[in-house]
């Protein structure tokens, strides 16, 4: 099973440098950073396709972008943002920060990590690699069947999404195992659950959401998959398919999404807030609650995206009460980052900024959620731009303010160096003004009768002054998220030296070095209160930083992770060929991979 | 000397089962998406062969009563493992992987008869819903096969000693479940038709 070349691996000190130090990794920050600058990658991707969309609907009856192109950039925008930009970044985080937080040395299965890390990562290009063909998904993020079918869309299209998804989906059910286990088992001495951070918290729901909402998604997907591909009957009416049967899994997955995508930044602020109010998090124990009780009710509200389908008004009455009672805990929270923040001593760094534009931003996302759930409404605003105005504002105002206060906050962390801060003001001001400047007047429009998905809009409908200003304030979001990679990379070559608490905050992850050694605590701390930084921060820096006499073990590197992963996305890809047995080359590449990983020591 | 994977854990849980379970927390989610499709679809085929027609009841007790013979033979393996007795771990770790691929070879049977009698994937919803969800359980029952062997194979080199019942362990774990998701599917599927 060991070629040479494993073993002299095993043998050799540990290299910390190097592309192939980077390929073998299973350290959980150095993933943490591969996550974070894939996904930050795909932002930009992500973001340039919406700059085409805005482009194309700035002036009405406009031809810039034929209707199938434009079909395909709205597809891959949602596609992209949720599962290449949403759920990684989440994901980077996690990596990076949760094991940090709880005084572990690394997540459960460092490989596992690995290998999540490598598939999310092939099976983005898998997605992206079809605009390669010409022939990029094209059929709306959610992909409804029949539309979805063989029938209505014979290319490679929508080959390229299931496949890709069904490969993506693979690595964060993974993730969500790894992050469960990590956060229950690995813990320090002390750390216990009503002890542990908020954002560590939220990680342990949206962990939980991952691997329940995740394999209802891949059943559907393998539904599709059949249907296209084997001729299945599952989305075929003429058979007595039912294509409410896609919609049905399609968003018992699709919403408790929702709330992995958001929950995260929630977690993210209640870390960030009390470092800059000098105050702990108001209300901890029902913050843990509200997360909770989000993540489960969110179990229960998924119908609400089909009320247009004409469920009938039992169910109408059951999903958009359901849906209203979501509103409590996360009002809860809302009011207890405000009270965080009353007769606090605020400081008003980058970081700061974001969380208050998140409580703010989040909250009207929040109210225009609250009209979709009233079901008589939602039939007058579904598939209009008071729908997309909703879900960027809790998307954009919510996760992507979020991850930005993340960034800011914990950036020194990781790299050792502090983001400019002039640069971050600027940054911040321009991309709130250009995200309210984009999304708000988009409640409007769709309140006019605006529809979304379609490439053009004729002149008649009077909507030409609005969109022009949608798209200025797109190029405006545009701009200010060049001045973030801007500062990014200022921050890499010149950025001031961190220190290991920047921001005096309270977390665990603030006792070590910036950038933590391999080991992240020489030995581990005892911990005796929530915001032990606060507490006993001598005691703390003092476990973390102790020089270890001898030296401490660390999972050895490893090529079996990617190799795995190049596998199991081979395996997909090789359906897109329509021979039967291609797939069989993938399954056996990916078998080489689990057997040789199974029989490799841990530990070098 | 510390070691990072292996120190103690918060719960007292070893991580590996703590995880797999995990996982199998994940499974049910996936099989319950199955199932409840086969369950909504269930009377909606437009067109034969129907269920009534060609699911052989008697046949698939007999298999079901092998697959849970393996389960016991499961049980038996782990406790070979544990006390250390190797001549019990391989009889019995043989015994559940040759019952689990003598249910397989029923369930390929059992494929090949109603291909017979004209019932594919792309036939009806009943066809498409019944091969989808038992060939998802058989792939799960191949899996365990496989890892079970492997196990066997360690066994017989004498690499699977007390240390190792962890790894048992945690397949056995994988493998009841396979065998209770099965009791669900013959329960729904061929008894209550």
């Amino acid at each position: 099973m060991a070629t040479a070349e494993t073993t002299a691996l095993r043998t050799a000190p540990a290299h910390r440098s190097g592309l192939w130090s980077w390929i073998t990794t299973v350290d959980h920050k150095r993933i943490g950073i591969l996550y974070g600058a894939t996904s930050l990658f795909f932002l930009l991707v992500g973001g340039l396709e919406a700059l085409l969309i805005r482009l194309q609907l700035a002036v009405p009856d406009n031809d810039l972008i034929g209707p199938e192109l434009y079909n395909q950039l709205f597809t891959m925008h949602g596609t992209t943002m949720v599962f290449l930009v949403g759920m990684p970044i989440a994901v980077a985080f996690f990596n990076y920060i949760v094991p940090l937080q709880i005084g572990a040395r690394d997540v459960a299965f460092p490989r596992l990590n690995a290998l999540s890390y490598w598939i999310f990562l092939f099976g983005a290009l898998l997605m992206n690699s079809s605009f390669l063909f010409g022939a990029a998904p094209n059929a709306g993020w959610f992909g409804y069947a029949p539309l979805t079918g063989e029938q209505y869309s014979p290319g490679l299209n929508i080959d390229f999404w299931v496949l890709g998804l069904q490969v993506l989906g693979v690595a964060s059910i993974m993730g969500g195992i790894n992050f469960i286990t990590t956060i229950i088992n690995l813990r320090a001495p002390g750390m216990r659950l009503m002890r542990m951070p908020l954002f560590t918290w939220m990680a342990l729901v949206v962990s939980f959401l991952l691997i329940t909402a995740l394999p209802v998604f891949a059943v559907a997907l393998f539904f599709l998959t059949f249907d296209r591909f084997w001729g299945t009957k599952f989305f075929v009416t003429s058979a007595g398919g039912d294509p409410i049967l896609w919609q049905h899994l399609f968003w018992l997955f699709g919403h408790p999404e929702v709330y992995i995508l958001i929950l995260p930044a929630f977690g993210i602020i209640s870390d960030v807030l009390p470092a800059f109010t000098r105050k702990p998090l108001f209300g901890y124990a029902i913050m843990v609650y509200s997360g909770i009780l989000i993540g489960f009710i969110g179990w229960g509200v998924w119908a609400h995206h089909m009320f247009a389908t004409g469920l009938g008004p039992v169910a109408d009455a059951f999903f958009a009460a359901a849906t209203m009672i979501i509103a409590i805990p996360t009002g809860v929270k809302i009011f207890n980052w405000l009270a965080t923040m009353w007769g606090g001593s605020l400081r008003f760094d980058t970081p700061m900024l974001f969380c208050i534009a998140l409580v703010g931003m989040f909250t009207i996302g929040g109210i225009s959620g609250v009209h979709h759930a009233t079901a008589p409404a939602n039939l007058q605003q579904t598939d209009t731009y008071y729908v997309v105005a909703h879900f960027h504002y809790v998307l954009v105002g919510g996760l992507i303010m979020g991850v930005f206060a993340g960034l800011y906050f914990w950036l020194p962390k990781v790299t050792g160096r502090m983001l400019d801060e002039r640069l971050g003001k600027l940054h911040f001001w321009l991309t709130v003004i250009g995200v309210n400047l984009t999304f708000f007047p988009m409640h409007f429009a769709g309140l006019l009768g605006m529809p979304r998905r379609i490439f053009t809009y004729s002149s008649e409908l009077n909507l030409g002054s609005i969109n022009m200003v949608i798209t200025i304030g797109g190029i405006i979001t545009a701009i200010a998220t060049m001045i973030f990679v801007y500062n990014l990379w200022r921050s890499l070559r010149h950025g001031a030296p961190a220190g290991d608490n920047p921001w005096n905050a309270h977390t665990l992850e603030w006792a070590t070095t910036s950038p933590p050694p391999e080991y992240n605590f020489g030995r581990i701390p005892e911990i005796r209160s929530r915001e032990p930084m606060w507490d006993h921060p001598e005691e703390m820096i003092a476990a973390a930083q102790h020089v270890p006499e001898k030296p401490i073990h660390m999972p050895s590197p490893s090529y079996w992770p990617i190799f795995t992963a190049f596998g199991i996305t081979l395996t997909a890809a090789l359906f897109l060929t329509k021979i039967w047995w291609t797939p069989l080359l993938g399954l056996l590449w990916t078998a080489v991979g689990v057997v040789n990983w199974a029989f490799e020591p841990l530990e070098r | 000397m510390e070691h990072a994977a292996t120190h103690e854990t918060a719960t007292g849980l070893p991580t590996w089962k703590l995880g797999f379970w995990t996982f199998i927390g994940s499974e049910t989610l996936f099989f319950g998406s199955l199932i409840s499709t086969y369950m909504v679809y269930k009377g909606a085929s437009v067109v034969g062969p129907y269920p009534h027609e060609i699911l052989n009841i008697p046949l698939t007790t007999i298999s079901t009563f092998v697959l849970l013979m393996s389960s016991f033979a499961m049980v038996l393996a782990l406790a070979g493992v544990q006390q250390g007795n190797r001549k019990q771990a391989l009889i019995w770790l043989a015994m559940t992987a040759g019952l689990g691929a003598t249910f397989l070879a029923f369930q390929a049977y059992e494929f090949t008869e109603f291909y017979r009698h004209g019932l594919t994937l792309s036939t009806n919803l009943f066809g498409s819903t019944f091969f989808i969800l038992t060939g998802f359980h058989g792939a799960h029952v191949t899996v365990g096969v496989i890892w079970l062997t492997i196990l066997w194979v360690m066994a017989l080199r004498g690499r699977l000693g007390p240390g190792d019942a962890l790894k048992v362990e945690v397949a056995g774990l994988y493998w009841h479940f396979v065998d209770v998701v099965w009791i669900a599917i013959f329960t729904l599927v061929y008894l209550l038709q």
